[in-house]
């Protein structure tokens, strides 16, 4: 295996706080990597920091061999990292098959195309391939339905064929399932375990646990800005300085 | 049957046929004079080019009339040293705006929200002032850039046209572009707008317009770089506003400084969402109410007003112009802000939500006892929501 994203001694902080303290971590191909930690330990931090919304005081990011610090946010999509936002980023105002046709659109014609004259209902390849990707989620039965008006569970799914369909190389979820209902985690977990999706590597940053050691391959532990340990799910388990974070928080404070 | 009515070619065909027959259908209002129907043609122009900013992106400029004045002012220009022939002050007049709108985008588009409106506020803020004192061998400050006997006009020096007494005016190869000719001009040119705003309103690019009114993060996460989008948008909406001001050139060639004024910035945007921002018919239905009524109310005067009401007995005559007074006339813009609160708060969706509805009811009372109710006042409630 290879890796794929390279974070390596990246720190950041704000104001007094330090956020993220020399974290090192790889990510391997194929693999499903899963950052849990307490609230408050930088996982977001962590995330932006590797997509641009955020540049690390020091240290490196490195993804498929380019670095990928100060990069603007569309071309960190073509390089092929995809993030899927904690509250779901779609847009409210257009319909469930725009909202899939459009990131088909980016994948095709790169960051910007002036193409006013080309008429939409045309685009029959990626109209037909957007009805697949919504099929995939279940979505299609309501594809003319505007985004804004349905369910919270279904616009996180909307937003993951959003991600999906532009076939990234890397795809960072923070936290899929946050706000869903029991049935809606499930059907999630069985999404990214699916046929489609599983052989994606994927960076899950997640607080369920039943989420967590459903997907991931490996799972790293961020405490307090420092990766405090990082291994296979039983590894995790039996981790002592793992449990003390979760458990023991705040004895030494 | 529904995908046939909306194709581009029956609407096109049906959006011509209206147009072109104005001067018959309107002529019950009052409404059916070459100049009122010009001004209807070039305000729709002028609008419907705003809502390919406004509309689909959420830009809202309040510094339109820059490219409404830079389009008449160039548009003068080619009359005085090219020729009297409207086809070279159009496609000058519209280009020049497009220059204007390139700066002014480039510079504005690096803010969003309420900044960005600001901005080109100032900017438009600054044309006046250049165009009203410091340009004033350009434009003719106060006065205004007019026509006179001594200008060159190169082009039609060349072919000949021969140097009338007193002042010449505009032609489109000799057919003269006053009276009807002059509103079929327009309303060719006004068909041809509509035409490109519904290919943008229909294409990848619109589409993509409307995603970044929507969500502008997501847009950019998904892999678009915003801002060349968005200045190619406002670029396009300048030089609809330059074509706008370039034809108000042709109907009346001169050019005031007062074209540029903030007030006709805002009355662009009254237009858009009175009709409907977002909407391809909104901005066009706006602007022809504005007009149409700015034209009615502005030249009533009290005594008009008392000829009209002459049947009510003298006290109630006396209290209901008192009463109307001052909204007409030099008032008449109270009477806009009136109209234009009115809409915002009961139609957010302009004049295109309130026929929405209309049909809606209308379907609504027809069907009544043919299909069970609940799915209509389902249908009725989801309208009212969005």
């Amino acid at each position: 295996m290879s890796t794929i994203l390279d974070i390596d001694g990246v720190n950041k902080t704000f104001g007094g706080l330090h956020a993220l303290r020399d974290v090192h971590l790889k990510i391997e191909q194929g693999e499903t990597h899963a950052i849990i930690g307490p609230n408050g330990a930088g996982k977001s931090t962590l995330l932006n920091c590797c997509i641009g919304r955020l540049i690390p005081d020091s240290g490196s990011v490195t993804f498929d061999g380019n670095n990928m610090i100060g990069m603007k946010a569309h071309d960190i999509n073509h390089a092929g990292m995809v993030r899927v936002f904690q509250t779901p980023e779609i847009f409210p105002d257009l319909d469930l098959l725009q909202n899939v046709m459009i990131p088909a659109l980016a994948k095709r014609e790169g960051t910007f195309s002036f193409n006013p004259f080309k008429t939409l209902a045309k685009e029959k390849a990626i109209h037909d391939e957007a009805m697949e990707t919504l099929a995939d989620f279940e979505l299609d039965k309501f594809h003319n339905k505007l985004a804004g008006s349905i369910s919270r569970g279904d616009k996180r799914r909307l937003e993951l064929a959003m991600g999906l369909i532009q076939h990234p190389t890397l795809l960072l979820l923070d936290e899929p399932t946050a706000g869903m209902a029991r049935h809606d985690t499930n059907r999630t977990i069985d999404l990214l375990k699916s046929e489609k999706m599983s052989n994606m590597t994927k960076v899950i940053i997640e607080h369920d646990m039943h989420v967590v050691f459903s997907l991931a391959d490996r799972i790293s532990v961020l405490a307090r800005g420092h990766i405090i340990a990082t291994g296979t799910p039983d590894e995790i388990k039996n981790d002592q300085k793992v449990k003390d974070a979760y458990l023991g928080e705040g004895d030494d404070e | 049957m529904t995908n046939f009515f909306k194709s581009n070619l029956v609407i096109m065909l049906v959006f011509s046929g209206v147009v072109l027959t104005a001067p018959i259908w309107l002529a019950p209002i009052g409404a059916d004079y070459p100049d009122l129907l010009q001004k209807f043609a070039i305000f729709g122009i002028f609008a419907i080019g705003f809502n390919i900013l406004f509309g689909l992106t959420g830009y809202l400029s309040f510094g339109h009339a820059t490219f409404l004045g830079v389009g008449s002012y160039t548009a003068v220009w080619a009359f005085k040293l090219l020729s009297m022939n409207v086809i070279p002050a159009i496609l000058l007049g519209t280009a020049m705006a497009g220059v204007f709108a390139l700066v002014i985008g480039y510079l504005s588009l690096r803010r969003s929200g309420i900044y960005f409106s600001i901005l080109t506020l100032a900017f438009a803020q600054m044309s006046y002032s250049l165009a009203y004192s410091v340009l004033t061998p350009i434009t003719n400050g106060e006065t205004g850039l007019q026509l006179s006997q001594q200008d060159p006009r190169v082009i039609d020096g060349l072919f000949g046209v021969p140097v009338e007494a007193g002042l010449p005016s505009t032609n489109l190869f000799n057919i003269s572009m006053s009276g009807l000719s002059g509103f079929y001009f327009c309303a060719v040119i006004l068909i041809i707008a509509f035409y490109v705003s519904l290919k943008i309103f229909r294409s990848p690019f619109g589409l993509k317009l409307r995603a970044i009114k929507s969500n502008q993060t997501r847009m950019k996460y998904t892999g678009f770089n915003t801002r060349p989008y968005l200045l190619s948008s406002f670029v396009i909406s300048g030089m609809y506003a330059g074509l706008a001001g370039s034809l108000m050139a042709v109907t009346d060639p001169l050019a005031g400084a007062e074209r540029m004024q903030w007030t006709a910035s805002g009355e662009v945007v009254l237009m858009t969402i009175l009709g409907g921002a977002g909407t391809l018919l909104g901005p066009l239905l706006g602007a022809t109410i504005i007009k149409y009524f700015e034209n009615i109310f502005s030249a009533l005067n009290s005594s008009e007003l008392h000829k009209i009401f002459a049947d009510l007995p003298d006290t109630l005559e006396n209290m209901v112009v008192a009463i109307i007074n001052p909204f007409v006339g030099d008032g008449w813009h109270l009477m806009l802000g009136a109209l234009f609160m009115i809409i915002v708060i009961f139609l957010p969706g302009g004049v295109m939500e309130g026929l929405t509805r209309f049909f809606k009811w209308f379907k609504h009372i027809f069907s009544f006892g043919k299909k069970q109710p609940a799915t209509n006042s389902d249908a009725t409630s989801k309208g009212e929501a969005k």
